[in-house]
């Protein structure tokens, strides 16, 4: 596999990756959701596994089944799990529209374009030029933090923002040390757990996953 | 002089007058073996055509001119839209002439005097398909408009003629903009063309018609050219999105051995996009008149993540 095709691949799993992200912006269905989110870990992992290839990183390899087992399998097996035992059934509701939503994205990966042009210029690494895409994943990530109301949504946001961070450090120095993400990844799961358990706490203290009605602690009398 | 590229434009313009009827016989046919109907013969639009053109006109008193001349206007821009896009080889004069703006353009044209004949009658059916029809032009436009200048900055030009041949060239193996472009060529393809997500070719329900609502009111050879040329319009839009990405087979070099090598593909590639179309629509259900701004809206999301991906990835 000679260099340019390397390239390209990676460029085109890039590619794919923003569109889950998007997907995920735009979809309304909460199962849609988790699935896009698995989708969005599997072409990650594809995709450190090629930058492990090309750059001669063994280690990449092993984030790479690291990010399969946890990101694919594990993570989304525990959020359908949690959806089935709170009985979430209806559809997210969001507070901008999905068209306003879509445009604001599309705004955030200009504006990454622009952030990340002078590392572009600066790199020698081929895959340099999807830093601008980990970049404007990250941001859609907080962009769906911010537009969904409920807390489901909300960490499957914070879950595709760190799928953005993951590939940002791949694309921008052919990914951290092994430490490094072993301890994100252990971060991460933990923090699924957590969240788990808040969610627990919430359906049972308000009824409902819409954090809206968090907004009033105090208790009525 | 060289008499070929014209000989083959004028050959181009009659093989598209010819098999749209039979491509639109084959999309009917499949649908209904999918749906495990006996299905009408492929040669029936024709007989249908033959018969609104023996049929004769009943005109409304109060229909002006623009009701009378908006199928021939229709039919002529269709038709000459038929010319410019090469589906056998590039080597078209008309091709030279007009590239992929114009083509949008025509296609506008006709829609555009479509919607005003629907409403030249003043029935509450035409205005209201007009009303539709134009909602929806002025989602899918602006995204057409974005998947085709996604693919011309990738071929550097705006030349149908060129594309293609840049296309032929294959560099295009992975590149994510074209990826993207093709996936928004596809959502748009279905708004203009008026398939199942977004209109029901097949009914003359009143909630859900839009195309149908306009041209309610046409009978006898005025009907005959509008459901020609909206079966012209179908093949098309198969025939560029096949020639655009999928350029194989097609005639570079101008040669006739290899301008009937092309003829064959084309009927091929055509029975395949068929094919395409009747699962895509049977796999959907036609969507609610308010929920097109998502689906039109997802598709200039595509073209412009394509355009934007260009210029980042590429």
């Amino acid at each position: 596999m000679n260099l340019h095709i390397a390239a390209q691949i990676n460029s085109f799993l890039a590619a794919l990756v923003l569109l889950t992200a998007f997907g995920m912006l735009t979809q309304k269905r909460i199962y849609g959701l988790i699935h896009l989110f698995a989708w969005q870990g599997l072409f990650l992992s594809l995709n450190t596994a090629v930058v492990g290839f090309v750059a001669g990183k063994h280690h990449l390899y092993i984030s790479s089944v690291l990010t399969l087992s946890l990101k694919v399998v594990l993570l989304p097996y525990i959020l359908h799990v949690l959806i089935n035992r709170l009985r979430i059934r209806k559809e997210v509701e969001t507070v901008v529209n999905i068209p306003m939503t879509m445009m604001i994205g599309i705004a955030l990966v200009i504006f990454s374009y622009h952030l990340t042009a002078p590392i572009r210029e600066l790199s020698t690494l081929i895959t340099r030029s999807t830093l601008a895409i980990a970049l404007a994943t990250v941001m859609i990530g907080l962009l769906m933090m911010i537009t969904r109301r409920h807390a489901v949504t909300q960490i499957i946001g914070f879950l595709a923002l760190e799928n953005g961070l993951f590939f940002a450090a791949t694309s921008a120095t052919y990914g951290m040390p092994l430490v490094v993400e072993l301890g994100v990844a252990l971060d991460v799961l933990i923090a699924a757990f957590i969240f788990g358990i808040f969610f627990f706490h919430i359906h049972t203290a308000f009824d409902s996953l819409d954090v809206e009605q968090m907004a009033k602690l105090k208790e009525s009398d | 002089m060289n008499f070929y590229p014209f000989i083959s434009e004028i050959l181009q313009i009659g093989i598209v007058l010819s098999i749209a009827p039979a491509f639109a016989g084959w999309v009917r046919m499949v649908k209904c073996w999918f749906q495990g109907r006996t299905s009408p013969s492929l040669f029936q639009p024709y007989r249908d055509i033959r018969k609104l053109f023996a049929k004769d006109v009943v005109l409304a008193e109060n229909a002006s001119w623009i009701f009378r001349f908006t199928p021939y206007l229709v039919f002529g821009t269709t038709v000459l839209a038929g010319g410019i896009i090469p589906m056998l080889t590039t080597d078209l004069p008309l091709s030279a002439a007009a590239d992929v703006i114009v083509l949008v353009a025509l296609f506008a044209i006709a829609r555009f005097f479509t919607a005003l004949a629907g409403m030249d009658i003043g029935t509450a059916f035409g205005g209201m398909g007009s009303s539709r029809e134009m909602t929806i032009a002025s989602l899918a436009e602006p995204a057409m408009l974005m998947a085709i200048f996604t693919i011309s900055l990738a071929a550097r030009s705006t030349s149908l003629s060129q594309i293609v041949q840049v296309m032929y060239s294959g560099q295009s193996v992975l590149r994510p903009s074209i990826a993207f472009a093709f996936l928004a060529f596809v959502l748009i393809s279905l708004a203009e063309t008026g398939r199942i997500p977004v209109d029901n070719p097949s009914t003359h329900l009143e909630l859900t018609m839009i195309h149908e609502a306009m041209i309610l009111e046409y009978s006898g050879r005025h009907l005959a050219l509008i459901e020609w040329a909206g079966m012209m319009k179908l093949t098309l839009f198969m025939a560029l999105g096949a020639v655009l990405f999928f350029p194989w087979g097609i005639d570079v070099s101008g040669s006739a051995s290899g301008g009937v090598f092309a003829f064959f593909f084309l009927l091929l590639k055509l029975a395949a996009s068929g094919v395409i179309l009747v699962l895509i629509e049977t796999g959907l259900a036609k969507m609610r008149l308010f929920r097109l701004t998502e689906f039109l809206g997802s598709a200039f999301l595509m073209a412009t993540l394509g355009m934007l991906s260009f210029f980042i990835l590429e």
